[in-house]
């Protein structure tokens, strides 16, 4: 496997969210490098027809009765927020991503 | 190594505290009294709790033993101090996950393993130590203080459980709860002298486990004996309808399986485990071997050519799986938050300052190996190995009941020995694969190394097959464990 | 009927375009011979929410407008340690979409991750399907040009919804009641090939979703929301345009305008020799057109993995055997039937079906008439006097007074010939106002028609013998407007209640032509 180059570490630092300082990219490219290096094992393993292993034990999906169980009260389930208006979460503001309008899900 | 003195309780088993509650010789609050004391004596040096709970297990033992005095029935772990890995989220308890991004977070909620002990009786004394977010063997990962190893203080208790194996063998618990993602449970054990099993995937319930690796993740109990971990087992084990990976299967009585018998038990020894390790533990697991011939056991040689592909595996996997368990801590809804102008900085800012270098790692490398044009190659092909890893396994178990193995190359290592972090995956090469694998596995002590650390017997099992691994360990632990050996290294009892 | 703005069979986009539609979308000559050129290529991609009790993975409660951040639990705050556990509703729901859809339900399909930060995404990823969906493969019959056309859909799959992010200042503010909210997506092929149908698509998708009771599909709550992705490419070209994706449509009339309006952005940038770039973009229904949506991260890279938290999704033929029998006739099988069945126009049909509960309440009707050849008349009743009394009143059709059966007996009064339709008219509004039967109104009233011949040979001997000058004038005399009089008179005598076929017969021998 391939090192990676800075530009990659910084291409993965973002889709991670992580601010990495100068330094920390550095350590990171190299880190990274060595623990893919030793991971050259497994490209050489024939896994044709092999199924991958998703789950540790086969089962299926169990489903669950349409019943509404309580909510959390707000102060309850906001009593964590780092920082509110009324009930409401706080963040600083963005552009949405590509995938998202700002009337919810999207692909 | 001074023996327990009768009059200290700390060193009791599970069994023995709840029997001896139950029998009115002592009070709940007298042994929650006598477990704070030495808490408060010892962990300053030892390191092993994050938060200790006096106010509420002291309440929790009044209200115990009011009822008791009223001859109300009680659970069978009634008036037991367990400790709890600080991953498992306790309602109204600090549960940080060893990490500074969760610092302050008091979760609204237990899981389920908690309500468990709880409806059991159990009191949980306070929340121990771990690598942060589970992530290490040594326990040196933790955001907020090293935890040593009580049997030599300038060495690592293991990990990631490493606050869970320290108490229990310092006796500042009568047994722990910790998770075993790559072997953080079975690992710690080894090094600290002390009993930790790993069930089956899905036999225990992950409601409330902060998760590391969705698919690898468990919890167990770490204990001073066999049977401990069995009375434990059995009590947090079964069916969780709240997670879709919690297996409908009954429940064995464990504390039944400890017959002593292992006539005809068939003990395979798989080669590719007895390769690269300390000539101590080579030893010591010779000698395990021969002691279980002795008792009727057979060995079995047998090989599992995918054995060494575990750990790339295992590094593929847990990393990808870890990178998307932690998406969600981003300093919006609970946490630490780095304000910035900008959301994407505040993102940014606080998740760089929230986690440590090992967590950070571990998301860039799961994030790289799920990235669109890598998954085949890395994530993808990391999960049909494991595929292979499982059938190695299926074939050996039609030709012995259970694999014996060392738990660790080598004994408890030395603070900062493994910088690299590759040296620092190494040391979980024997525990890997049973979590690939989702089978159970556990780990009694065998013996003691010439410097007096602590050796780990690995023993690895069917799915669903808990009992058999409590058998025979129970067996090895008679037979070769440490007896009344206790650490003196800290805390040891004058 | 109206016929309203309809394409006749035959008629070419450019036809339909030129002419406008009912959406108001005002295009120039210019755009109409563009499009003789250029040919527009549209796929959609709807998210419709279902009408569970609780969330898709969580068993909190859904509720529209409910104070923010009140209808959360730990599973949907993405605390540490939650796990997902599957509504079987859910399950149910989509797959009643997929089996009347005709799609192929995958045995075992799964969930997987997808992965992006946004503050209302409280996990830092969505739980969706990606390439093991629940149903692919089927198609939905739209009603266009006075016929069916079948557009092909390449997906539907299950997911959950986000929260809420609104911007205020320099701030956002994240209500996360809806974060967790059961969704099917539809993806169309791209294969949609003008405005109209693009609208028409959406709007038989809104009425199925709400015929088989999955979702309300009130757009104006966010019950149902389209995405469009839009290119252009030479006409007789094979080859797909580069796409644009279009955000932020959240009504009908949005769709065909911001659709449009894309369009013609497109054709004219390539007519000017430039090219078009893959892009986001977002409608703005005020200024009538739409913003790219430039972003600091780089294109999406959603890490799809499959979720490790939820074993796979077993469909087995116990619960596709229970789908089946509960779904009711679509409306696209309606459709044609009445128009097979009944003699009805497409356009009338088209009325009847475009509500389930109208199309049973016809069904009912018809049922309860003795005779197959009521149809077509009760037919004509619920589309005129039926509908036009429940619009009057702002009654829905499911709280009509008037109930199926009663307009059977209505018809069957009137085919009879017991009451003429003009009284039939009179009976009906009664009916409908108070809820009692047409044969117990008449009954009271005692004004059944009369078409006994005996009876109204003997009133009509007596007005012919009371007045003789007009007989004269008429017989002899060649006035034929005095039939009219004669004809009157009868009525008079018998308070409208003379049977009009048979008293102008029987007039007509009496006065001898």
């Amino acid at each position: 496997m391939p090192a990676l180059t800075r530009k990659e570490v910084e291409e993965i630092a973002l889709l991670a969210r992580l601010a990495l300082e100068p330094e920390e990219l550095e350590r990171m490219q190299h880190e990274l490098g060595v623990i893919l290096e030793h991971f050259g094992a497994l490209a050489a393993v024939d896994t044709a027809d092999v199924p991958a292993m998703t789950h540790a034990v086969p089962m299926d999906l169990r489903l669950r009765p349409d019943a509404v169980q309580p909510s959390l009260p707000a102060d309850l389930a906001l009593g964590g927020v780092p920082r509110r208006e009324g009930d409401l979460i706080v963040v600083p503001s963005s552009i949405a991503p590509p995938g998202r309008g700002d009337t919810g899900s999207g692909s | 190594m001074s023996p327990a003195s009768p009059a200290s309780t700390e060193f009791w088993s599970v069994a023995d505290t709840a029997r001896r509650i139950a029998a009115g010789e002592i009070t709940a609050t007298q042994i929650i009294e006598a477990m704070l004391a030495r808490i408060q004596k010892i962990d300053g040096e030892l390191g092993a709790f994050l938060a200790v709970d006096g106010d509420g297990a002291r309440a929790v033992a009044a209200e115990l033993d009011s009822q008791r005095a009223a001859n109300v029935p009680q659970g069978p772990l009634a008036g037991v101090p367990i400790a709890l890995k600080d991953v498992l989220v306790t309602r109204g308890l600090a549960t940080t996950a060893a990490s500074k991004i969760l610092r302050g977070w008091i979760p609204p909620y237990d899981a389920h393993v908690v309500e468990k002990l709880r409806a059991a009786g159990a009191i949980v004394i306070g929340k121990v130590n771990c690598d942060e977010f589970a992530m290490g063997s040594s326990t040196e990962n933790s955001a907020y203080q090293p935890t040593r190893n009580p049997w030599d203080p300038s060495r690592v208790p293991g990990g990631s459980s490493g606050g869970s194996s320290a108490a229990v063998a310092a006796g500042l618990c009568a047994a722990s709860l910790g998770t075993d993602t790559g072997g953080s449970i079975r690992q710690p054990a080894a090094f600290c002298g002390v009993v930790g099993m790993k069930p089956t995937y899905g036999r225990v319930s992950r409601w409330g486990v902060v998760a590391f690796a969705s698919s690898l993740d468990q919890v167990g109990p770490l204990t001073r004996s066999v049977a401990d971990a069995a009375l434990v087992l059995e009590t947090i084990a079964g069916f969780d309808p709240r997670d879709s990976t919690s297996l409908d299967a009954p429940v064995p009585r464990f504390t039944g399986a400890l017959t002593g018998d292992v006539r005809g038990l068939r003990i395979g020894l798989p080669q590719e485990y007895f390769e690269a390790m300390d000539d101590e533990i080579r030893a010591a697991l010779v000698r395990t071997a021969s002691a279980l011939v002795e008792r009727g056991a057979e060995l079995v040689d047998l090989s599992m050519p995918h054995t060494k592909l575990a750990l790339p595996a295992y590094y593929l996997v847990a990393p990808a799986e870890a990178s998307s368990n932690l998406a969600r801590f981003d300093g919006v809804r609970y946490g630490q938050r780095v304000e910035a102008p900008d959301l994407l900085d505040m993102y940014g800012k606080t998740r760089d300052a929230g986690f440590g270098p090992e967590v950070k790692r571990r998301i860039m490398l799961g994030t790289y190996a799920l990235r669109s044009g890598y998954y085949d190659a890395y994530y993808k092909k990391a999960q049909q190995v494991r595929t292979l890893i499982k059938r190695d396994f299926d074939r050996a178990f039609q030709y012995c009941d259970v694999l014996l193995t060392p738990t660790t190359p080598t004994p408890a290592f030395p603070f900062g020995a493994k910088a690299n972090p590759v040296d620092m995956y190494l040391a979980d090469v024997f525990t890997l694969s049973c979590n690939l694998a989702g089978l159970p596995g556990i780990s009694v002590p065998c013996g003691l190394t010439a410097g007096g650390l602590p050796i780990g017997a690995q023993l690895l099992g069917r799915p669903l097959d808990e009992v058999t691994l409590l058998r025979a360990g129970a067996v090895i632990e008679a037979a070769v464990g440490l007896g009344d050996r206790r650490p003196a290294g800290i805390g040891g009892i004058t | 009927m109206t016929e309203g703005k309809r394409p006749s069979a035959g008629e070419g986009p450019r036809d339909s375009l030129a002419r406008g539609n009912p959406s108001g979308v005002s295009v120039s000559r210019e755009i109409a011979a563009m499009l003789e050129v250029w040919e527009p290529v549209i796929g959609l991609e709807v998210h419709v929410q279902l009408a569970t009790r609780s969330k898709i993975f969580s068993p909190s409660a859904i509720e529209f407008g409910a104070p923010p951040n009140s209808l959360t639990d730990p599973l949907v705050l993405g605390l540490p340690g939650t796990l997902p556990v599957f509504n079987q509703a859910a399950l149910a729901l989509a797959l009643k979409l997929g089996i009347a859809t005709s799609s192929q339900i995958r045995a075992k399909s799964r969930f997987a991750r997808k992965h992006y930060f946004y503050p209302d995404l409280p996990k830092g990823y969505q739980i969706s399907q990606f390439d093991e969906p629940l149903c692919e493969n089927g198609h939905l019959d739209v009603i266009i040009g006075g016929g069916l056309k079948r557009v092909k859909l390449q997906r539907i799959h299950l997911e959950e919804d986000a929260g809420k992010t609104t911007h205020v200042g320099v701030s956002s503010h994240v209500d996360l009641n809806r974060a967790g909210v059961p969704l099917v997506e539809v993806v169309t092929a791209p294969e949609i090939g003008s405005v109209e149908e693009a609208g028409e698509f959406l709007r038989s998708l809104h009425r199925l979703v709400r015929w088989l009771e999955i979702s309300e599909g009130d757009m104006e709550k966010g019950q149902l929301r389209c995405d469009a992705n839009v290119s252009v490419r030479l006409r007789g070209e094979d080859r797909l345009g580069t796409r644009t994706e279009l955000k932020n449509i959240n009504s009908f009339r949005f769709v065909e305008n911001a659709i449009a309006s894309e369009i013609a952005r497109q054709i004219r940038i390539l007519e000017a020799g430039g090219r078009i770039t893959r892009e986001t973009r977002l409608w703005d229904a005020e200024r009538g057109q739409s913003q790219s949506m430039r972003s600091k991260e780089e294109a999406n890279d959603y890490r799809y993995f499959p979720d490790p938290d939820l074993p796979p999704l077993v469909v087995d033929g116990a619960i596709m055997g229970s789908i089946l029998q509960s779904l009711p006739e679509l409306p696209s099988v309606r459709f044609d039937r009445y128009q097979r069945a009944f003699g009805i126009s497409p356009t009338e049909a088209r009325t009847l079906v475009s509500e389930r509960a109208l199309a049973d309440f016809f069904d009912a009707a018809v049922a309860a008439h003795p005779n197959e050849t009521g149809g077509k008349m009760i037919a004509n009743w619920v589309l005129s006097e039926l509908l036009g009394a429940l619009r009057a009143s702002g009654t829905p059709i499911a709280r009509s007074p008037m109930q199926p059966a009663m307009l059977s007996e209505l018809v069957k009064l009137i085919e009879s010939g017991t009451i003429s339709g003009k009284l039939g008219k009179e009976i009906f509004e009664e009916s409908f106002r108070t809820g009692e039967a047409p044969a117990a109104i008449l009954e009271r009233s005692g004004r059944s028609q009369i078409s006994d011949t005996a009876t109204l040979w003997e009133i009509i001997n007596r007005i012919v013998a009371a007045n003789p000058k007009q007989a004269e004038a008429y017989t002899v005399g060649g006035k034929d407007g005095l039939f009219g009089f004669f004809v009157g008179q009868v009525m008079k005598e018998t308070q409208g209640r003379a049977n009009p076929v048979i008293t102008s017969d029987l007039l007509h021998k009496r006065l001898g032509r």
